[in-house]
């Protein structure tokens, strides 16, 4: 019961700890540097006014400018550097990433990554756009949507379990009990297959565990979406006598498509640091390795921090055009 | 909404079939995990377990009695043994054949005697009584087998539980990693909550040079992969002394929920009223009251949503835990992380592994059926711009 002893112990610090330098802070302000009254009580008000953004967003700035800003700044030193005898690092330019570029291990997990963020962001976003189109219409709809949207609540590692015994291989001459092998004998396949052995086709199914889990995702947000598109332009599509198709694909699809490229662009980043279940499935054997698990591989395996970095920076080039594309949105919108 | 009047009986017959065919295919995975962990690992591995819920024909293998102990001279020179199989659940059972060897398992009928040669005979009853009758030195040593051909009713056990949860010798000790999990957990998800309200409170209501930049930087910080931050900050703590452990752990996961937190907050916060702000301060109220007595309460389905989004995150990271909290002692490791360990030495043993991922599957998602119009909620605030 220790650790959670010192866990109840920890919550009453820390938010005892927050509280008390938001409300110190503000006294101090109020009270003692720039009280508001006296000859300068006018000036006084202006200048807390001025810090007091400062003292609220103070926590904030530090724990993001440590914990996310500086760090891509000391992973790009890092991935210039190499250990040199002694513990002191050197810089060696661009060398990590030459060695890199040497590694089949790289080529293949960028290669399955690039299959990855090609299947897995279409077929979520097509499965949730199905999902919500069908169970808008539908009186028990919202019970097909939660049970379509459960997964978003589960662990990536759980999630590589639960797959884990659908692709369950038993001897020919026993039951099968994963349920993929049971339908692929029964349905003429000759024996049983390590369906994750398979190379090239294991990593689809690695990414039907992600797209499982995505898809609710992409439903309810797509699903809210086409719930906002203004009656009368579908009124006015049956009247000219569209068919079902025809409003679905010329008439819905148009006007929610700002919204299915923030859902393919979400579930793009989600796939791009896909790391778990990689992990917990194959750990990138029979060709599946991915970016994320290979640069695990290489900061904590091979204790090998240049090429870890290096990798990680591929990452971070990744997202760089979802990053800047998300900021001009953002920065478009508050004009 | 969009269906027109009249709609053929066909159409909505085949979207309702097509809907149910796709809640079933999104719901057998976890239902596997769920019924696979009130199995026995012997009714795992002896069917598939979406068998399990039907009465299923199924071949037991045991053994009678052993004859050391149980037999009895009723005769000179000749013992037998008797006995009942299936025990409590024999009223639901039904014997359909048997056998002796695994050869012939189904050689006889219920009610048969099979003739085990040199005058040993075994019978065994539609009832599931038996008698092993024999000489002295045939009804002895190693006991019987036995194949049975019945149709079994379904049968669900807590056992598996019990073990991985409770059992004092059980290496797995899914217990510890579930205290362990919880310690991570809250922390991680309260403490975020509260340096993001303030700072979204100021970036939302407070007017200062550089706010506009600041919101940018967030919205940036968004989508920065946290596998960055891992050796940097590994190094960072090591050098602060805190090393791997909870406290590092904590502010991790503080630091790489905070732009998801300061973007929803400040988005709900933007939408408040402004007159009741405006009006509080005309009144006199401080920024910190204002916050506190206003903003606080009214902001309460948006930090909600964040909280389930902290919470579930935390709760099912692997990642950091592996970076940050767990060292060599195994001590701290989270449910996730034992998990990872179980598949790799118990592969096979699926009443294990199936029921410690449900034991980390259930809270998160008990809170997710909870809270669910709070986490949908947040969804639409985080992405839909």
């Amino acid at each position: 019961m220790h650790p959670a002893l010192l866990g109840l112990l920890t919550i009453a610090v820390g938010v005892t700890g927050c509280v008390g330098y938001f409300y110190g802070a503000n006294l101090l302000l109020d009270k003692v540097l720039f009280p508001p009254r006296g000859p300068n009580a006018g000036r006084n008000i202006t200048r807390a006014n001025m810090i007091r953004p400062w003292v609220f967003l103070g926590p904030a700035i530090l724990a993001l400018g440590l914990y996310l800003a500086y760090p891509v700044v000391a992973t790009l030193i890092l991935s210039f550097q190499e250990r040199l005898p002694g513990g002191a690092r050197g810089f060696v330019g661009l060398q990590n990433y030459a060695k890199m570029f040497d590694e089949p291990k790289f080529w293949e997990a960028m290669r399955n990554n690039v299959l990855w963020l090609i299947v897995v962001p279409a077929t979520a976003t097509g499965f949730g756009l199905l999902a919500a189109q069908l169970t808008d219409r539908l009186r028990w709809g919202n019970i097909a949507k939660s049970i379509i949207f459960m997964p978003m609540a589960i662990s990536f590692v759980g999630a590589a379990v639960i797959f884990k015994l659908i692709y369950e291989a038993r001897p020919l001459d026993v039951a099968q009990i994963g349920i993929l092998n049971h339908l692929y004998l029964t349905f003429g396949g000759d024996r049983p297959q390590q369906w994750l052995t398979i190379p090239f086709w294991n990593n689809f199914f690695l990414m039907a565990v992600l797209i499982w889990i995505q898809t609710g995702f992409a439903m309810v947000i797509l699903s809210a979406a086409l719930r906002g598109i203004p009656e009368e332009t579908i009124e006015a599509a049956i009247i000219d006598g569209a068919n079902p198709f025809q409003i679905f694909f010329k008439i819905k699809i148009p006007q929610i498509m700002g919204t299915i490229v923030v859902v393919w662009t979400t579930i793009t980043i989600a796939t791009l640091k896909v790391f778990d279940i990689v992990f917990a499935m194959t750990n990138g054997q029979w060709e599946t390795q991915v970016l994320a698990n290979y640069m695990y591989d290489k900061l904590f395996r091979a204790n090998d921090w240049g090429i870890g970095s290096a990798s990680a920076m591929i990452i971070m080039l990744l997202v760089t055009p979802i990053l800047v594309w998300n900021v001009h949105n953002a920065r478009k919108e508050m004009r | 909404m969009t269906t027109p009047a009249g709609q053929k009986p066909l159409v909505v017959w085949l979207l309702n079939l097509s809907v149910i065919a796709l809640t079933l295919l999104w719901l057998f995975p976890t239902l596997g995990l769920f019924v696979s962990s009130f199995r026995t690992s012997e009714q795992i591995t002896a069917s598939g377990w979406w068998s399990s819920m039907f009465p299923a024909e199924q071949t037991v293998q045991l053994r009678v009695a052993d004859p050391d102990e149980n037999r009895i001279e009723t005769e000179a020179g000749i013992f037998v043994v008797e006995g009942t199989v299936f025990g409590d659940a024999l009223a639901e059972v039904e014997i359909e054949s048997w056998g002796t060897s695994s050869r012939a398992i189904d050689a006889y009928r219920p009610g048969d005697t099979a003739d085990l040669g040199e005058g040993e005979t075994l019978t065994l009853n539609p009832d599931g009584t038996y008698l092993w009758r024999g000489g002295d030195d045939q009804i002895s040593g190693r006991a019987q087998r036995l194949f049975i051909n019945a149709t079994m009713p379904p049968d669900f056990t807590l056992a598996n539980y019990e073990k991985v949860l409770f059992d004092e010798r059980n290496s797995e000790g899914m217990l510890k990693a579930f205290f362990n999990t919880l310690t991570v957990v809250i922390p991680a998800t309260i403490i975020p909550i509260l340096i993001a309200a303030f700072a979204a409170y100021a970036l939302a209501w407070m007017d200062f040079p550089g706010r506009a930049l600041l919101i940018a930087a967030v919205v940036g910080l968004l989508v920065v992969p946290l596998q960055l931050a891992l050796i940097p900050l590994l190094t960072f703590h090591n050098a602060i002394g805190i090393g791997k452990g909870y406290l590092g752990t904590w502010m991790a996961h503080t630091g790489f929920g905070l732009p998801l937190a300061i973007y929803l907050l400040r988005n709900y916060m933007v939408g408040l009223p402004r007159d009741i702000i405006e009006n509080a301060r005309v009144d006199g109220a401080t920024e910190f009251q204002i916050f506190t007595k206003i903003i606080l309460p009214l902001s309460f389905p948006a930090l909600a949503s964040f909280a389930i989004f902290q919470f579930l995150w935390t709760w099912n990271d692997l990642l950091v835990a592996l970076v940050f909290l767990i060292d060599s002692s195994g001590q701290t490791t989270v449910m996730t992380k034992q998990i990872v360990e179980l598949l790799g030495t118990r592969g096979g043993d699926w009443e294990i592994l199936a029921t410690s991922a449900f034991v980390s599957i259930a809270v998160p998602l008990a809170v997710f059926f909870l809270m669910q119009r709070y986490l949908v909620r947040g969804l639409l605030a985080g992405s839909v711009k």
